[in-house]
């Protein structure tokens, strides 16, 4: 099997054994699975099955609502990544980012075509200076980023709250006041097209995100140089690259997508900042959704669809007296399956060889 | 006398390659075998087939007359076949017995009996005289001790036919001497050895046969005693080779590459170069030799900027470089072939192509604007292959990793020599390489030095120093003990020095004389 299509149907075979394995564990549970598969299908179109309703606009506005933060989270994850790096940090730059559009969102007072942009900018620029810290970090002392940026998740949650309560003041210590219409990605047509669901212009930066990040690591001489020292630091300092600014910015990077994704959901999702209780998961489901999309831009779109479409089933499911858990049970065996490729790979490897034999190798 | 281990008309092809065609290969017992042939002419693939790791597209084994299907290693380990790979697999924080127990550890009980191991591989280590140690950690012994711990792998498997996939590669003179005599051992002992290298003198030393293959056929099979390192050279690639080095007189120019008083710590944080001065001139080519282990990669490293100094000077063209960033030192017109060509050489996880552009990556051709140009980048990559004659699958496309050893290191040398630097420090080369791309190199190294670039080389092949420098400087426990006229030294009075017993002092008081006068 080429290496090509070797990226594009392992995942796909990995999603196929999550939903066999979450179809026993219904079964397990003396339910259909049919009623399952029911569910996911109405999460990601509305239609229903059992009751012949057509396509529901509604419900595919909302599965892309999940399905961009996570994207964006995915997208931060594996920039860090192909550069050599494990960042656990997207969860703290989202919340940083998420801090950062509200500021601007509440303090700035100007009309929507310089107040939208300017949140969004505030977002990133938010999650990329807490991405940068860990990066310093690790550039400068050597310190191990996983560390850091678990660490810097519960500064980020806790400067966010204390923010929004001790500064921006909250009446009803939750939320702040309503941001004005000018800063939000609000937008009465899309909501009107999918049947008022929260479904908002959103969608637009994440895809402009997606392609920047295929474009920066395939395409430029920065991305170039950023793999080069993900793939081995010693090669890339032996030819002159300054491997310890490519880390920095390379974590400044992936910051900058979770700040990104925290602004998306302040000003898309919600119209408000919002005081967080405990890590909402964006950042682990960024992980996964890169590990499925293979640290690439196409397979991090398709995978964060899947997994928002996943997330947006779960209440359906429960409303078929399924436990909401069986989706994030099928999550986390995909993502399994997916870090067991190697396994994967050698079962299909041994079965194209007894269909056509040698075909497997490529060491001249 | 009967064969032990027959291969038959085996055929096998990768993408893009043909990598054995029509082989057969019948392998006396009690004999060592040389199977000889460039990079990339299909030994290896060869002996992976032999050692189950791949599946031949046609023909058939045999094992002591026995038509086998060898379908897995431990297919081949069951029917006695060991292999010794050019890179160890060795876990390095276990000891010497539990590497060699791993996957089938004796038991008593519910407990691993390391006793009773650590007695069986000191009997073994005995009777190969191995001289190892049972209970030495791996990352705590040299290189050809863990050689010999892959050995006694085999032998406590019991194996009968050991497969040594070039063994000398990594190792020193010294140690490649002593390999020979163990081998010569185990024959004795009634081994069988398959011997796969590309070093005729190995051959000659101590193979009975040799098999010749050339781009993946078989070219002949003889008697090493019938046959002389000329003739062998010229089965293997299908022209005369020349074992000298042709070369005119040195025209030395201005000193470009002048080190002054330079202290280097190495790794274990004591002084690995000890105030060291030399000197490299415009037009020569100075070969640094010495034993492994003796300053060396100090003073690359120093030199190239990858480690740090402790006190003392480098000027490049006059200007000091001592504390610049190896970009700096790059675009002052340093150049640079890494000795570890799988850390420092390349990215493995790179394309060829990719390789070749890693120090320009940035500039034009290769990039306008930040963005990488992809046609300017294959082009180089297709010229380089040409020029250099580096085999690869998938051409400018194949992935670094899926390259053989030998082809890695052609790719290294050709990205090095074709930026055609200043001052060119050229760590062994030629290392894992065939005489027709040595042949091939040296001359394209001579050629640098006629254009007027200083190169300094260090080796540990002795032949490869006197043949290609003017002058030698020899280096002894971080401290050169001597310069002299490569005309007119010998490998005996090298080799006196290298070990430290003889210094000549007329070449280091001229180098003095030079710095003081600088």
């Amino acid at each position: 099997m080429t290496a090509r299509k070797e990226k594009i149907v392992l995942p796909l075979i990995a999603v196929l054994l999550g939903f066999v394995l979450g179809s026993l564990i219904v079964i397990l549970t003396g339910r259909s699975p049919l009623s399952m598969f029911a569910a996911i299908v109405k999460g990601f179109s509305g239609i229903d099955i059992v009751n012949g309703q057509p396509i529901n606009t509604r419900y595919i506005g909302e599965f892309i609502i999940q399905a961009m933060p996570i994207i964006l989270t995915g997208l931060s994850f594996a920039f860090a990544s192909r550069t050599g790096l494990f960042s656990i940090g997207a969860e703290g730059q989202l919340m940083i980012g998420s801090i950062s559009a509200t500021a601007v969102a509440l303090l700035v007072d100007a009309p929507r075509a310089v107040h939208l942009p300017l949140v969004l900018i505030a977002g990133i620029l938010g999650g990329a200076l807490w991405g940068a810290i860990p990066g310093f970090l690790k550039a400068r002392y050597n310190v191990h980023e996983v560390v850091v940026t678990i660490m810097m998740n519960y500064i980020a949650l806790h400067f966010n709250n204390f923010v929004i309560l001790h500064i921006f003041g909250s009446v009803d210590r939750v939320k702040t006041a309503p941001f004005p219409m000018s800063a939000l990605l609000k937008s009465p047509f899309l909501e009107n097209i999918t049947r008022q669901s929260r479904l908002n212009w959103g969608f637009i930066p994440v895809i402009v995100a997606v392609v920047l990040f295929s474009f920066i690591i395939n395409k430029t001489t920065f991305g170039y140089s950023l793999r080069a020292v993900g793939y081995n630091k010693d090669a890339a300092r032996y030819a002159g690259m300054k491997v310890s600014r490519n880390i920095i910015a390379s974590m400044a990077i992936a910051g900058a997508f979770a700040g990104l994704a925290g602004a998306v959901i302040t000003v898309g999702t919600f119209n408000f900042g919002r005081v967080i209780q405990a890590a909402e998961g964006y950042g682990f489901d960024g992980i996964a959704v890169a590990l499925v999309g293979g640290n690439e831009a196409t397979g991090i779109l398709l995978a964060g669809l899947l997994f928002g479409g996943l997330k947006a089933a779960q209440p359906l499911m429960q409303s078929q007296g399924i436990p909401r858990e069986i989706a994030g049970i099928i999550q986390a065996s995909i993502v399994l399956f997916v870090a067991m490729k190697f396994g994967i790979k050698m079962v299909l490897d041994k079965f194209e060889r007894r269909q056509a034999p040698s075909t497997e190798g490529d060491r001249v | 006398m009967s064969y032990i281990v027959e291969m038959l008309h085996i055929t096998k092809d990768f993408p893009g390659i043909r990598a054995n065609d029509d082989i057969t290969l019948q392998i006396e017992e009690r004999s060592i075998h040389a199977l000889l042939g460039e990079n990339g002419a299909g030994k290896s693939t060869l002996m992976s087939i032999l050692f189950g790791l791949y599946q031949p597209d046609s023909g058939s084994i045999r094992v002591r007359g026995k038509e086998v299907k060898i379908s897995d290693p431990n297919v081949a380990t069951s029917l006695g076949i060991g292999m010794v790979h050019q890179h160890f697999k060795l876990v390095h924080n276990f000891t010497v017995t539990e590497n060699i127990i791993l996957g089938m550890e004796p038991r008593k009980g519910p407990v691993i009996d390391i006793r009773a191991a650590e007695q069986k591989v000191e009997d073994l280590s005995k009777l190969y005289g191995l001289a190892v140690d049972p209970r030495a950690k791996i990352e705590d012994i040299s290189v050809s001790m863990q050689q010999r711990v892959e050995i006694l792998k085999m032998l406590y498997r019991d194996a009968e036919i050991l497969i040594f996939d070039e063994p000398t590669a990594v190792l020193t003179p010294q140690e490649i001497h002593e390999l020979m005599q163990i081998m010569r051992r185990l024959v004795e002992e009634g081994k069988t050895i398959l011997l796969i290298t590309h070093k005729l003198k190995e051959i000659k030393e101590v193979a009975d046969t040799c098999t010749v293959l050339r781009r993946g056929k078989l070219v002949s099979t003889v008697p090493v005693a019938d046959t002389d390192e000329q003739r062998m050279a010229e089965m293997m690639v299908g022209r005369q080779v020349s074992f000298h080095v042709d070369k005119g007189p040195a025209k030395p120019g201005d000193e470009l590459l002048r080190i002054e008083q330079l202290n280097v710590k190495n790794v274990k944080g004591v002084l690995g170069v000890k105030n060291l001065s030399l000197s490299v001139r415009a037009g020569e080519v100075l070969g640094l030799c010495g034993i492994d282990g003796n300053g060396q990669a100090e003073l690359v490293y120093a030199i190239t900027g990858l480690t740090k100094v402790e006190s003392g000077k480098i000027f490049l063209k006059d200007k000091e470089i001592t504390n610049l960033s190896i970009k700096e030192r790059i675009d002052l017109g340093l150049g640079h072939i890494p000795e570890d060509r799988q850390k420092y050489g390349l990215v493995l996880d790179f394309t060829l192509g990719e390789n070749f552009i890693i120090h320009n990556y940035y500039e034009r051709p290769f990039a306008s604007r930040g963005i990488l140009r992809r046609k300017a980048i294959l082009e180089n990559a297709q010229r380089l292959i040409r020029e250099f004659d580096v085999r690869s699958g998938q051409g400018a496309m194949t992935p670094a990793r899926a390259m053989s050893g030998g082809n890695q290191q052609k790719a290294i040398v050709a990205r090095e020599i074709d930026r055609s630097p200043e001052v060119f420090v050229v760590v062994q080369p030629t290392r894992g390489l065939d005489v027709g791309a040595i042949e091939y190199i040296h001359r394209r190294i001579i050629e640098e030095r006629d254009k007027n670039k200083a190169i300094l080389l260090v080796s540990l092949e002795l032949d490869e120093i006197m043949d290609v420098s003017d002058r030698i400087a020899v280096i002894y426990n971080g401290e050169i003990v001597g310069i002299v006229d490569a005309a007119s030294t010998n490998e005996n009075e090298l080799g006196l020095m290298m070990s430290g017993a003889l210094r000549k002092s007329g070449g280091a008081s001229r180098l003095v004389h030079e710095a003081a006068r600088a």
